[in-house]
């Protein structure tokens, strides 16, 4: 505990508790919209938090996220519809496929030196890979469509992960915030200064005597298995799995806009940044369901423009510019 | 018969390869001389396609009447992106460079929906259904009209960056940023006009392929990727590379596609990236810089 809360300043502690009671207490305060606007939020906030780790903390850029969402989606599902297994076992297989795929990535790209947006395109053809490969997949439904069966549930049961939005709520809510927990210890521990050191200087991390392979790699098969329990919320929460959408390109983009308009490599970005965009979204779409008009395409455009401003004006982020605006800036680095 | 179905889709992939070499050769020039790598590329090409669809629904234009017209259109469009929102970056990391494109990727892709709908659309020439008769095997005459049209702008980009003056320093930007600047060149435009040429081969391609197949908006990552793998797969930066692994990719797509099921047509052309990117890095055509 000690570990956890060195060197935070008070304000921040009581900021932060405020966060966590208002977040805690929401599923009570708001309507069933609502509800699953803050899911999906919390859904972002999370999925951000683990491709943070590997392109904030070491410095390498993922394109290809939506892998490993798809991956952990899959594997419980087909667990789950095929021989009854909860999905809370489930999630160990679909963890360690999902982590041994970055692994495959990882050991392909870094031992041949591919990097940079190199690294980058290799992610997205892999997602892509796995999208055109699940399309042909007959055994979970193919190109058709994969089905969770569902009912109008009268219980939680949380077993099997099927119930209320108020029950999933509170998983993602559990889920972001041992996300954030982890990160936060991440940041302090040997790996994290090592990351940290990666992501600043390869050369000069690697004259230092850092294995740079072997951290680079951590950070990938880390990721890689957390962003995968993201996938299980996403099958169980959405009942449905389509390869074109749920390993599309489109899925990749949308879990990274969150940390980089919070901002990169900071434990708060995924969170405001899923706030924001996922918030002012939906403030958008309830303007145009007043206004009588009915397009598809706006939201992405509205997406597009938010990132565009972000990289082209703030391309630290929002968060470090309102860490500074609340005063929490005090000698407390890249939290 | 089977080699001379072979053989038709074999030379039917070569054709299309070209055209597909034609956008991938825009992407290596911007990337080989203004150093950031285009990711609204194939998102460019779809404006391109719209246009197509636009000027022959409501003019009644054939596509290669439109090459030229469109192709200025892109130039204008590529020049002003790289003046008012790329040039700012040039010296910003990369992954900062990509996501200011993914954005523009994103605008475009959605503005496209936004406006022309999400169904897909084609257009439908006098010439859409001919075809030549080379002893029994039979080959589209779109297809050959398209290959031959990307060919001549490909040769006349050749020729531009050999012989002319503006060509040669803009290839001196790219071999020697400072030293560029030393003697007196204006980068900042120069790499406009590079970005400008990039926008106009997509447009050329762009106009191209709608002779041969039809445009969705959602399309354009698709085309983006496609051009990536095959700038991988020539050499990054190279222009012969880009014609060469746009041959390269249409082939293997085609026959992939013959001999497994088309939707599975671009697995194929990931594996090769994969493979590339692990055993020759620089492309098929590139030198190593390391």
């Amino acid at each position: 505990m000690k570990l956890l809360f060195d060197g935070v300043s008070g304000r921040a502690l009581v900021l932060l508790a405020l966060f966590f009671v208002v977040l805690a207490a929401a599923p009570f305060l708001v309507n069933d919209y609502l509800l699953v606007v803050l899911i999906t939020i919390l859904y972002f906030a999370y999925a951000g938090q683990c491709w943070n780790i590997m392109m904030g903390f070491a410095g390498q850029l993922s394109l290809g996220h939506a892998l490993y969402i798809g991956l952990g989606a899959y594997v419980t599902a087909a667990l789950y519809v095929k021989f009854g297994v909860s999905p809370w076992i489930g999630l160990v297989p679909a963890m360690i496929i999902a982590g041994a795929v970055g692994a495959v990535i990882g050991f392909l790209a870094f031992r041949f030196g591919v990097s940079g947006v190199y690294f980058a395109i290799l992610t997205i053809a892999f997602a892509e890979f796995a999208r055109i490969g699940f399309d042909h997949f007959s055994w979970v439904g193919g190109a058709a469509g994969y089905f969770l069966p569902v009912a109008n549930y009268t219980q939680n049961d949380i077993l099997n992960l099927r119930g209320s939005q108020h029950m999933f709520y509170y998983i993602v809510f559990a889920m972001t915030v041992i996300a954030f927990v982890i990160c936060h210890l991440l940041l302090r521990s040997r790996a994290g200064y090592y990351w940290l050191a990666i992501r600043e200087s390869p050369e000069a991390a690697e004259a230092l005597g850092i294995n740079i392979f072997r951290y680079k790699m951590y950070a990938v098969v880390l990721s890689a298995a957390m962003t995968s329990l993201g996938g299980v919320i996403f099958a169980f929460f959405y009942n449905n799995l389509f390869p074109e959408q749920v390993f599309h390109i489109s899925r990749s983009i949308e879990i990274i806009l969150g940390p980089i308009i919070g901002g990169i490599g900071t434990l708060f970005g995924p969170i405001v940044g899923a706030f924001l965009l996922t918030g002012l979204a939906e403030g958008l779409r309830e303007v145009m369901l007043r206004l009588g008009i009915d397009l598809p395409g706006v939201k992405q455009v509205f997406y597009g423009l938010c990132l565009l401003g972000v990289v082209m004006f703030l391309p630290e982020g929002v968060w470090p510019t309102l860490k500074k605006k609340l005063g929490l800036d005090r000698g407390n680095e890249g939290s | 018969m089977t080699t001379d179905v072979i053989l038709k889709i074999a030379i039917s992939g070569v054709l299309t390869g070209l055209v597909y070499g034609l956008m991938a050769l825009g992407l290596s020039v911007i990337f080989g001389v203004v150093r950031v790598v285009n990711f609204a590329h194939g998102e460019m090409m779809t404006i391109a396609m719209y246009l197509v669809i636009v000027a022959f629904n409501a003019l009644g234009l054939d596509p290669f009447v439109m090459l030229v017209p469109i192709s200025a259109v892109l130039f204008a469009l590529g020049y002003l992106m790289q003046r008012a929102i790329i040039n700012p970056f040039i010296n910003r990391p990369e992954h900062s460079q990509f996501m200011l494109l993914v954005a523009v990727a994103l605008v475009i892709v959605n503005a496209l929906l936004l406006i022309f709908g999400p169904d897909s659309q084609g257009v439908t020439t006098s010439y859409s259904f001919d075809s030549f008769d080379l002893g029994g095997i039979i080959i589209d005459a779109g297809k050959v009209y398209a290959a031959i049209a990307a060919l001549i702008v490909a040769v006349l980009l050749f020729a531009f960056f050999r012989l002319t003056l503006t060509g040669k320093a803009i290839r001196a930007c790219a071999d020697n940023y400072n030293g560029a600047l030393v003697v007196g060149l204006n980068v900042k435009r120069l790499y406009a006009l590079t970005f400008g040429i990039g926008a106009a081969c997509v447009g050329a391609a762009g106009t191209m392929l709608m002779i041969v197949t039809d445009v969705t908006p959602a399309i354009g990552p698709a085309y983006t990727l496609l051009a990536f793998v095959i700038v991988i797969t020539g050499g990054l930066g190279s222009m012969p590379g880009a014609i060469i692994g746009g041959v390269l990719i249409g082939l293997t797509e085609a026959l992939g596609g013959f001999f497994f099921t088309p939707s599975a047509k671009s697995m194929f052309s990931f594996a090769i990236l994969v493979l590339i990117l692990l055993f020759r890095p620089q492309g098929i055509m590139g030198r190593r810089t390391a």
